[in-house]
């Protein structure tokens, strides 16, 4: 009765079998058979580190993070004391990692375009010097070149005791505001005599919105502007209304605030007053700048070389010259070949930073991943909260960047 | 079929581990035929290799005689070079079985790291060093300075605590080791550098111009430094713990390198002697080792005081006094309690 029953319900029967036997239905099972396994491997690994602990008298317990953490930070972003909680000092450490990442992003893509688009200039010296620059770098570790660097540092340049007395060995450069010591380079900072709310933070926010809101407004100068010249052929001067859109109100806030110059002077045992930039952090900065400079020269030479030769062809036939058929037909199409190896080139760099701790420069993995789990004994918290943080900042990056990628990719209708 | 065969390899691979972190320290290291310490990146006179690459020093003498003790043999110990960092992960992981590493003795790396201090070797505190010429005679001259500092230490935040406390400023510039910090200090990175007294004329003993350095007057903190095994296993702790104390009794009773295996040949007169060297009652066997376990040790480094002059005493360059680290009848704190 039952074998009827099925053949008689016909393909919207089912049977057991099947899951193994029939094509629809295995890849289904291998799936769910793979999937349970992996859950079962997990919760063996999370059950063997928590019985682990627990024979080791540890618990999971974030608790460390509002105690006090009794250490002292040189580089800090925002204020902050010995008697502040470890979870402050972490936040000390990331602001110096995001810090030495947005600066090193920065640079290394400048040096990087540059070196790229020289490689392939048709003058040897110059090609062959960029093609020394990125095998160089590319090729030899990171961690030595960071070293090496701060090495020159420290023992190449002037103490800043060199400095004193009547004739002194050395001597700061550009009017005595720059001075270049074996600790760093002491530069002018700004100061405000009325700075917002009496915060120099708030200020330079204010500062900055102005900045950005020009911005703004010059583009839609441009834009009308461009929209004139579809029209009727003509293009405007708009140059000078844009620059003083931009600059004119932060200039003008500057004054507002009282702005001025404050130099580093040498009082006691270091130069007082000005911006410190620690030695740590121009070798962190210039190594991974130079390291990952010579990636992105490579993504940039890939990219140009992606753009075929009858583009520049056409357009050196219309009379373009070499460097408006660079930026206006090269690059543009080059770009969408470009971005997405540049998005990994930032991550790269952004993980890289984690090699401060080589140099001492006090980045999020030297506090919360160094100095908190060294005087707590809470290396599995500190280190998952470490993963934490790098994994939230990478996809950021690399979410931003895809957006950016979105809008100049080649447009398929 | 496969699966199970799988599945019973993770499990087989599961219960191997668990049995191997069961066993005792002991018998984990007499399976292995080698002791495994933690010691420093290069501390002269405490552990640093020699020019044959064999290590050297007060903490690296330790090591040899638990060695001998627990394997009878101070060449079978293994050294596994640590930095402030990374000391305490590798002792609770059981890459290494004992640190040796002029390692604070503080509450919390007792309690809250779950380590044992088997012990004090050396009374220590933290002193600073700055070159003579800055003319500098007093720590608290120090405001504005820029101060070298091993990171991870209990050094680190004792200068936190002395320069809030004095209400004076100071730049941290954190380093990994003893050898970069020194190569910072030498090339005038910054003015000062920071660590325990003892590890301050051990570095200053390898300078060029020893004299141009001078360490200031203040000494502030306590550093009591000892070896340290994991919490859990307090046979091996007791190990650790007596091997230091036959050491420290050892230099009480006149037994050194020289005489020991004249004395551990028979029984003597003096009853402790005996105990010591295991001709009279059984109390290396308490802990699981051979009757002539303190001898071999005794044998391999000599008493606590040889082990002390010969690495870092005033025959050295490094020229430590004894001072805290006499022996008590010597108005020191170096007191072992009796071997009864």
């Amino acid at each position: 009765m039952t074998t009827i029953d099925h053949a008689g319900r016909g393909e919207g029967g089912f049977r057991l079998s099947q899951l193994l036997y029939d094509r629809r239905y295995r890849s289904l099972t291998i799936q769910a058979v793979a999937m349970i396994l992996l859950v079962l491997l997990v919760v063996w690994l999370v059950d063997n580190t928590v019985t682990n602990l627990s024979r080791q008298g540890k618990d999971i317990d974030f608790g460390f993070l509002g105690t006090v953490a009794g250490y002292d930070i040189n580089q800090t972003l925002i204020p902050y004391s010995s008697q502040d909680t470890h979870l402050r000092a972490a936040a000390v450490g990331i602001l110096n990692t995001l810090l030495v990442a947005f600066l090193g992003c920065i640079a290394a893509t400048i040096v990087g375009v540059l070196a790229g688009v020289a490689r392939l200039s048709r003058n040897w010296l110059i090609s062959g010097l960029m093609a020394v620059y990125v095998e160089g770098f590319r090729n030899v570790p990171l961690l030595l070149w960071i070293i090496v660097i701060f090495a020159v540092m420290s023992e190449g340049m002037p103490q800043p005791r060199a400095f004193r007395g009547d004739d002194p060995a050395a001597s700061m450069l550009l009017g005595d505001s720059v001075a270049i010591t074996n600790r760093g380079i002491y530069i002018p900072g700004v100061e405000f005599a009325a700075p917002l709310a009496g915060s120099t933070g708030w200020t330079w926010a204010l500062i900055l919105g102005a900045v950005l809101a020009g911005v703004l407004a010059a583009r839609v100068v441009k834009k009308r502007a461009d929209a004139r010249q579809e029209a009727t052929g003509e293009r405007p001067v708009t140059w000078p209304l844009r620059l003083a859109l931009i600059l004119g109100p932060a200039i003008a806030l500057l004054f507002v605030f009282g702005a001025g110059l404050n130099k580093p002077e040498l009082a006691g045992f270091n130069f007082q007053g000005g911006i410190h930039m620690r030695n740590s952090l121009i070798a962190l900065w210039f190594a991974l700048t130079l390291y990952t400079g010579a990636f992105i020269a490579e993504n940039v030479r890939a990219g140009i070389l992606s753009v075929s030769k009858g583009q520049s062809e056409a357009a050196f036939a219309l009379g373009l010259r070499p460097g408006r058929t660079m930026s206006l037909i090269i690059l543009p199409q080059a770009l969408r070949v470009i971005i997405p190896p540049l998005i990994s080139q930032y991550l790269n760099l952004t993980k890289n930073s984690s090699l401060a701790l080589a140099v001492g420069y006090m980045d999020v993995r030297s506090t919360l991943g160094g100095i908190t789990i060294n005087q707590t004994g809470r290396e599995l918290e500190g280190m998952l909260l470490l993963g934490l943080f790098y994994l939230v900042t990478s996809l950021t990056i690399s979410a931003l960047l895809n957006v950016y990628n979105g809008s100049v990719k080649l447009k398929e209708r | 079929m496969k699966k199970t065969v799988l599945l019973g390899t993770v499990a087989g691979l599961a219960a191997g581990g668990a049995l191997a972190q069961n066993s005792s320290t002991l018998e984990q290291v007499r399976d292995r035929g080698n002791l495994i310490c933690g010691v420093t990146t290069g501390l002269t006179g405490f552990s640093a290799p020699d020019a044959n690459g064999e290590w050297q020093g007060f903490d690296v003498d330790l090591c040899r005689a638990i060695a001998a003790a627990t394997l009878g043999d101070p060449n079978a110990a293994d050294f596994v070079t640590t930095t402030g960092q990374t000391r305490f992960s590798a002792l609770a992981s059981g890459e290494i079985d004992v640190l040796t590493r002029n390692t604070t003795w503080t509450y919390s790396r007792d309690n809250d790291l779950d380590f044992e201090f088997a012990g004090v070797n050396y009374y220590d505190g933290q002193g600073f060093m700055v070159p003579a010429e800055l003319g500098v005679t007093s720590a608290l001259d120090l405001d504005g300075a820029t101060v070298c500092i091993q990171t991870g230490t209990t050094t680190e935040l004792n200068l936190a605590d002395f320069f809030r406390a004095n209400n004076i400023s100071y730049e941290p510039v954190p380093i990994e080791t003893n050898a970069e910090a020194q190569q910072q200090y030498l090339a005038g990175a910054c003015d000062v550098y920071t660590t325990d007294a003892s590890g301050l004329a051990a570095t200053r003993a390898t300078f060029e111009n020893a004299d141009e350095h001078v360490i200031l007057p203040e000494i502030i903190s306590k550093e009591p430094l000892g070896p340290a095994v994991r919490h859990g296993d307090p046979v091996w702790g007791d190990i650790v713990r007596w091997t230091l104390n036959a050491l420290v009794t050892a230099e009480e009773l006149g037994i050194t390198s020289a005489n020991v295996m004249d004395l551990a040949a028979e029984a003597g007169d003096n009853p402790e002697v005996n105990r010591l060297l295991g001709t009279e009652g059984e109390l290396p066997e308490m802990l699981g080792l051979e009757s002539d376990a303190f001898a071999n040790a005794i044998a391999a480094v000599g008493n606590y005081g040889e082990i002390f002059e010969r690495n870092i005493g005033e025959s050295t360059p490094i020229g430590l006094a004894r001072g805290l680290n006499a022996l008590y009848t010597e108005g020191g704190l170096q007191y072992a309690p009796p071997f009864r």
